[in-house]
């Protein structure tokens, strides 16, 4: 018989996401049980003083983004996981994590809203809270994963972002991929990319936390290294401090939002299958995508054109890519299970030159692939 | 003792408004912290929202000034990311028992090893003279203009009965007291609350016909009671007094303690 | 009185609260028409209240004999 390869896993889409932070460098998760994504927390709960991390289960789920904040200003790489009600209570510190510039991974394993809605189905409702839930012109990374591997894979990016751009990076996964339980070959560390923040190289009295650079991410230093600076939600300055100075204010918000907007290149990845002649183009992402995969496997089995474009970062949206891979198709089906988030999206960035067929279903049931199927043959 | 060693002075003078007792209180946290001899890189002050929430960003420390009610959260995920942080929290009463109660209480739980200062003025001094949890009642508010129907929380004995393990009450007026109760405070290990009772002439004192600053200050003088004392006193003869002293002062494991024990737990395999 | 204390006050710190000028224990100082007046100073005894009481950093009690031991 042969030995059991060590680096194959059988795992549950949560237990990836963990497993993924883990191997990121995650040190730090706070967290509030909250299904479906208690899993991560449990998992972690069990690894992380192991590896001399530390879990800890706060009061709520506002108190739990607060600390993965705090620690990461603290130098450890920090991540909190949750779904639709618990992601709606972090809105207000996702905020400071953007305005503040401080990397952190935010889990949102969504479920049926709104509201307590349904605590055990998937949905996709969360892509434009992801986007705007917490007010106020910002940043965000959002990404998606379709499988428990890419859970693995996304985790470590989304940590890689973060650390990149200073700025908190949403995990959107969903119930059905949170749960699934798939064959995962973990990837070795060394393939993984580890990005770790950029410090500062000046002394501390030549330290402006907020500079406007030619990158526009300033390097952070991390609290007790030194570097006596002032961190606040306020408006601020390149120094960190608050200010009422209106171009200073105009400045700093811009270099904010564009230091995401500019890098999108490097953040977008989108997953295209038959798209080459492809006259009909089905658009998802997340769970969906798997029946979108089998509705156009069955129609290219059956001589029809049609091809998958799957997000893979859903914010900053890839409208650049679909617009490009959509031009020569006559049909774009965007499946979703929300009522039609994404798909207004596309519309935008295809200039609505294309007609947009929606499958939008709320009711915590999957898109099926003959419901995608028949989509794709009809006459529209 | 040389105060502006610790100030960012470009930042001065501080929005603290004329007789208000908050900058009396920034200057014991000062005068405990340089008797300590604290390196200023290891002290970290986090705050959250509200008049006493920006002493942070006039001191020279790592200084965090997070959301309203958040900053002990905050703080948690900072003091166990870098436990050689001395964490210090400072919070108004509208802060830390409102919007923040539930922290408040979870960090007292928790024995988490963190310092707040509680600046207790009994009114949400920087939105305009609102009803806090620890206005007495029957006193007005912008958002009380008949009078508090609300029975006012008493923070010492909330965080006392929430497990803290150094609580102790003082005024500005009594800065001995108060530097006694600080120093103490930022030397337990665990979590540890000083609520300082601090006029605020501005948004309270005045709505309530109680003077200015050293109005309120003469009164805080006048009727301050110690603890001991206090516990032989009849309801009636304490109606309107403060009692002031030390709540708690207790030994306990802590919070980064307790955890060292589980990392060596799952170390080991147990 | 304590020899050779110096009172300092800054005025562009001082919002004239009259916190130091009420409790003062020796009655050092006046209110001036804007600012705190040092008008007995021969009465102070370097106690310190003042500078502790002053919630604005406006106050600054210098004695010499202290100086030089922190020195």
């Amino acid at each position: 018989m042969e030995t059991p390869n060590p680096n194959i896993k059988m795992w549950q889409g949560n237990v990836a996401c963990a497993e993924g932070a883990l191997a990121a460098g995650c040190r730090f998760f706070a967290g509030y049980p909250i299904t479906p994504s208690s899993e991560i927390a449990e998992v972690l709960s069990l690894r992380l003083p192991k590896l001399g991390g530390n879990f800890i289960q706060m009061e709520d789920e506002i108190a739990a983004m607060g600390a993965t904040i705090g620690a990461s200003l603290g130098g450890v790489k920090a991540m909190t996981a949750t779904s639709g009600p618990g992601f709606s209570l972090k809105q207000e510190n996702i905020g400071f994590a953007a305005m503040a510039e401080i990397p952190c991974v935010v889990v949102n394993v969504q479920r049926g809203g709104p509201s307590t809605g349904l605590p055990t189905h998937a949905a996709q409702g969360d892509v434009m809270q992801a986007r705007w839930g917490t007010h106020g012109d910002h940043p965000i990374i959002a990404l998606a994963p379709g499988s428990v591997r890419e859970t693995y894979d996304m985790t470590v990016k989304a940590f890689n972002l973060a650390e990149k751009y200073r700025t908190p990076v949403i995990l959107l996964s969903d119930e059905i991929v949170g749960h699934l339980t798939e064959k995962v070959e973990v990837p070795p560390i060394e393939s993984l990319g580890l990005t770790d923040r950029k410090k500062p190289t000046v002394p501390p009295e030549q330290y402006r936390p907020y500079e406007m650079d030619s990158s526009d991410i300033p390097p952070m230093a991390n609290f007790g290294e030194g570097y006596r600076y002032h961190v606040t939600g306020l408006a601020h300055d390149e120094t960190g401090f608050p200010t009422n100075n209106p171009e200073k204010i105009q400045a700093q918000l811009e270099r904010l939002n564009r230091k995401i907007e500019r890098y999108r290149d490097e953040i977008v990845e989108v997953e295209v299958q038959y798209t080459e002649d492809a006259e009909i183009l089905v658009i998802s992402f997340g769970s969906t995508a798997r029946s979108v995969r089998r509705a156009v496997i069955n129609a290219r089995e059956q001589g029809i054109k049609a091809g998958l474009l799957r997000l893979k970062t859903i914010w900053p949206f890839p409208g650049k890519e679909i617009e490009a891979i959509s031009a020569s198709v006559r049909k774009i089906i965007v499946a979703e299970m929300n009522l039609g988030q994404l798909a207004h999206e596309v519309e935008w960035a295809t200039r609505r030159s294309k007609p947009v067929v929606r499958i939008n279903k709320i009711n915590g049931e999957p898109i099926t692939p003959n419901e995608i199927f028949n989509a794709i043959i009809r006459q529209d | 003792m040389d105060y502006l060693y610790y100030l960012r002075q470009d930042k001065m003078p501080h929005i603290w408004c004329d007789g208000c007792g908050h900058g009396i209180i920034l200057k014991s946290i000062l005068r405990c912290v340089d008797k300590l001899g604290w390196d200023k890189n290891d002290i970290a002050l986090v705050s959250g929202i509200g008049c006493s929430s920006r002493t942070p960003g006039y001191v020279d420390f790592n200084t965090l000034h997070t959301t309203h009610g958040r900053a002990l959260a905050f703080a948690t995920g900072l003091k166990i990311a870098n436990p050689k942080l001395h964490v210090i929290v400072v919070s108004g009463d509208g802060d830390a028992t409102a919007i923040g109660g539930n922290h408040f209480i979870h960090a007292a739980r928790r024995n988490i090893d963190i310092t707040m200062i509680i600046y207790n003025n009994y009114i949400y001094g920087m939105t305009g003279g609102q009803v806090s949890p620890t206005t007495p009642a029957h006193k007005k508010a912008s958002t009380a203009p008949y009078g508090n129907p609300d029975e006012p929380f008493d923070i010492s004995r909330l965080a006392q009965a929430a497990g803290a393990t150094y609580v102790a009450r003082s005024t500005v007026y009594h800065v001995g007291k108060m530097d006694n109760y600080i120093g103490n405070a930022l030397q337990k290990t665990g979590f540890s609350v000083v609520e300082i009772l601090t006029p605020c002439p501005t948004s309270y004192g005045r709505r309530n016909k109680e003077g200015n600053g050293v109005d309120m200050m003469r009164y805080q003088k006048e009727n301050t009671i110690g603890i001991e004392k206090a516990k032989n006193m009849s309801a009636e003869a304490l109606a309107g007094k403060i009692v002031t002293g030390v709540f708690v002062d207790k030994e306990q494991e802590s919070y980064l303690n307790r955890y060292n024990e589980v990392i060596k737990k799952a170390q080991s395999g147990v | 009185m304590k020899k050779n204390v110096v009172i300092k006050i800054n005025e562009s710190w001082c919002k004239s609260c009259e916190i130091c000028v009420s409790f003062c224990p020796k009655k050092v100082y006046d209110m001036g028409q804007f600012y705190p007046i040092v008008a007995r100073p021969e009465e102070c005894t370097g106690c310190k209240l003042c500078e502790k009481l002053c919630p604005d950093f406006a106050i600054q009690i210098i004695i010499p004999e202290e100086t030089k031991k922190t020195k």
